[in-house]
């Protein structure tokens, strides 16, 4: 008996803290060197189209985060229940559920911008970082781990996604969050110099924009350019 | 030119290796080498020894270029004063034009040209001359009333994103003065296309616009009624509304004249893509009566020959279609690429009223393919060359 709580002592010491230093890492790496946009280039699909305009692309953020970090815990909950065969599946079971209801909270409660992130709610199921999460992540790691790797890799998407949107829409419509930032009296129908910049509102230009941030982050952090 | 010898051989030490301007070594360098032949050698290998350089190519297509850019000043001041129903002498046209477009071309310069310094500094390259003929073609392709910083933007994404994130001059896959002016037409579309930004209308005191006016391009005009109210004289002389180098067929035939003498430009391209836009001309000719609308039926009917002298397609093929670096390389993909760009800019003009002028989508849609194109002509003539050792074993 004496032994036995003495193993379990022993367990109890060796268990992580919460917040140890690799659980920090599973937070702070997508924010730089394994960025999911940025660096493995996934979910490049939803950072063009919904882009436009700051809100609706925080409200993705935020959405993404809600599904990666449930699906997250969900998986790694079942990954000894889970056939390996039929795992896609399973997968994809988990993320549509989610997406339905996080659709169902948006359209109750902010009807306007699940009007204007339409069909891009519904394709949370496609995008790539939520599968690549489940499949790299929660299938070989515990509850709590999974989860912290959700939320940080939802973040680093986000962070990247209000990037893009912040300048599309500061130059793209002189406007941040809906409100007016550009004077008016700048613009040149007013007698002033300014003219907005169309081209931001266009995905072509959120691909240039996620381009440069690559660019930026791949000359500070030289590790990441390949060789080949 | 003893002057400048002598002040470059003084300020030198401060550039070389130890001195206190170290950095700045490829500003030097770029002045030293433009103004003199450069001092170093090669050092091992055989050469070819030609006469020809990066810097004197550069230099005779801005030679080339500098009739449609006179041309192009004295036409901004005609139509600004044809505009105003006044009549004035050559000088005042030409003087009211050179007002207008020295300044675009001063900026097109100075940022173009201070952020390939900046680049070269940074990664500490060698200044190359790319932009000198880049930096007078962006003004030439722009309407005469675009505010100056749209110029100047427009540069800034052109040279950064078009060419030195690739790697610099050379390593482009669009070319840059096209590239300047897509970012332009999409980002500020109001002063880049329609009726009102041709002709600059500034009026004074006492001055008015005349009635009735229009400002429209002869493309802008097919394009919205289909029929166009200028000449073809006028186009081909240029006495027209339009971006500022691109109106005058003779001016340009003057450059392409020069181009095509000191063997810079590839006269493969030019005629092929003559070629392309003459068959699309005379195809949609042969297909006009059975074309939906009325509008659409007078456009397409519009002669062959026409299409040939409006817009920027003369201006476009001579100039940006030939450009050595973004163009096809093999002898065979310059024809199938020259053929394309005549092809699809005719096509882009007639069945898309969004885009009244086809040829720089065509250019640039064509400068991507480019690479595609040579590598299947490479692949078939390496083809061929391995049927032909089959072929001699067998009979052997």
């Amino acid at each position: 008996m004496a032994e036995v709580t003495e193993a379990l002592e022993k367990q109890k010491k060796q268990r992580e803290p919460l917040f140890s230093k690799k659980n920090r890492k599973l937070l702070s790496d997508p924010f730089n060197d394994d960025n999911p946009i940025t660096v493995q280039v996934l979910g490049i699909c939803s950072a063009l189209a919904i882009t436009v305009k700051l809100y609706p692309a925080i409200v993705m953020a935020i959405s993404v985060m809600v599904v990666l970090a449930a699906g997250n815990v969900i998986i790694s909950l079942m990954r000894n229940l889970i056939p390996n065969r039929i795992r896609i599946i399973v997968q994809l079971v988990v993320v549509a559920s989610l997406v339905i209801l996080v659709d169902q909270v948006l359209k109750a409660y902010v009807y306007d911008v699940s009007k204007e992130l339409s069909v891009f709610v519904g394709l949370i199921i496609t995008n790539c970082i939520i599968m690549g999460r489940f499949e790299a992540f929660a299938l070989g790691n515990g509850p709590w781990k999974s989860f912290l790797d959700g939320i940080g890799n939802a973040a680093g998407y986000g962070i990247i996604l209000i990037i893009v949107a912040f300048f599309r829409e500061l130059l793209g419509s002189g406007q941040l969050l809906g409100m007016q930032i550009i004077p008016e009296s700048w613009y040149l129908d007013n007698g002033g110099f300014y003219s907005d910049n169309g081209f931001f509102l266009l995905p072509p230009m959120a691909l240039i924009a996620v381009g440069i941030i690559i660019w930026i982050q791949r000359s500070r952090n030289r590790e990441l350019i390949e060789e080949n | 030119m003893k002057l400048f010898k002598n002040l470059l051989e003084s300020v030198k030490p401060h550039f070389e290796k130890g001195g206190k301007l170290e950095k700045l070594y490829p500003v030097y360098d770029g002045f030293a080498t433009f103004l003199f032949v450069p001092g170093h050698t090669a050092h091992s290998g055989a050469h070819v020894r030609d006469g020809i350089d990066l810097k004197r190519t550069m230099i005779t297509v801005v030679l080339a270029l500098v009739p449609a850019l006179l041309f192009g000043m004295w036409n901004v001041g005609y139509q600004h004063y044809k505009a105003l129903g006044e009549t004035v002498g050559f000088w005042d046209q030409f003087l009211f034009g050179a007002i207008k477009v020295v300044p675009m071309v001063v900026v097109s310069y100075a940022v173009g040209l201070g952020i390939e310094f900046a680049f070269c500094v940074i990664k500490k390259h060698q200044i190359n001359e790319g932009y000198l003929v880049t930096g007078m073609l962006i003004p030439l392709i722009m309407p005469v009333d675009i505010p100056l910083w749209m110029v100047a933007l427009s540069v800034v994404f052109a040279v950064v994103l078009g060419k030195e994130v690739f790697g610099g001059t050379g390593m482009n896959i669009l070319n840059p003065a096209l590239t300047a002016r897509a970012f332009a037409f999409f980002a500020y579309p109001s002063y880049m296309s329609g009726d009102k930004v041709w002709i600059n209308t500034s009026t004074e005191a006492g001055q008015s616009v005349v009635d009735g006016y229009s400002g429209a391009t002869a493309l802008g005009e097919l394009a919205t009624t289909g029929s166009t109210s200028l000449s073809p004289m006028d186009m081909f002389i240029g006495s027209i509304p339009g971006s500022i180098g691109e109106t005058s067929v003779i001016a340009i035939l003057i450059g392409a004249a020069i181009l095509l003498i000191t063997g810079i430009g590839s006269w493969r391209i030019m005629f092929s893509a003559l070629l392309g836009g003459v068959a699309m001309g005379l195809i949609f000719n042969w297909v006009a009566p059975y074309a939906t609308s009325p509008e659409q039926q007078s456009f397409m009917g519009t002669p062959f020959w026409q299409h040939l002298i409006m817009g920027g397609f003369a201006f476009g093929i001579v100039f940006m279609a030939t450009d050595p670096v973004s163009a096809a390389q093999t002898t065979r993909g310059k024809w199938i690429y020259g053929f394309l760009v005549g092809l699809l800019c005719i096509m882009i003009r007639v069945f898309n009223p969004a885009y009244p002028e086809g040829v720089m989508m065509a250019i640039l849609f064509m400068n991507v393919m480019a690479p595609l194109i040579d590598h299947y002509v490479i692949e078939a003539n390496i083809k061929r060359r391995k049927k032909r050792v089959q072929v001699k074993v067998k009979t052997a």
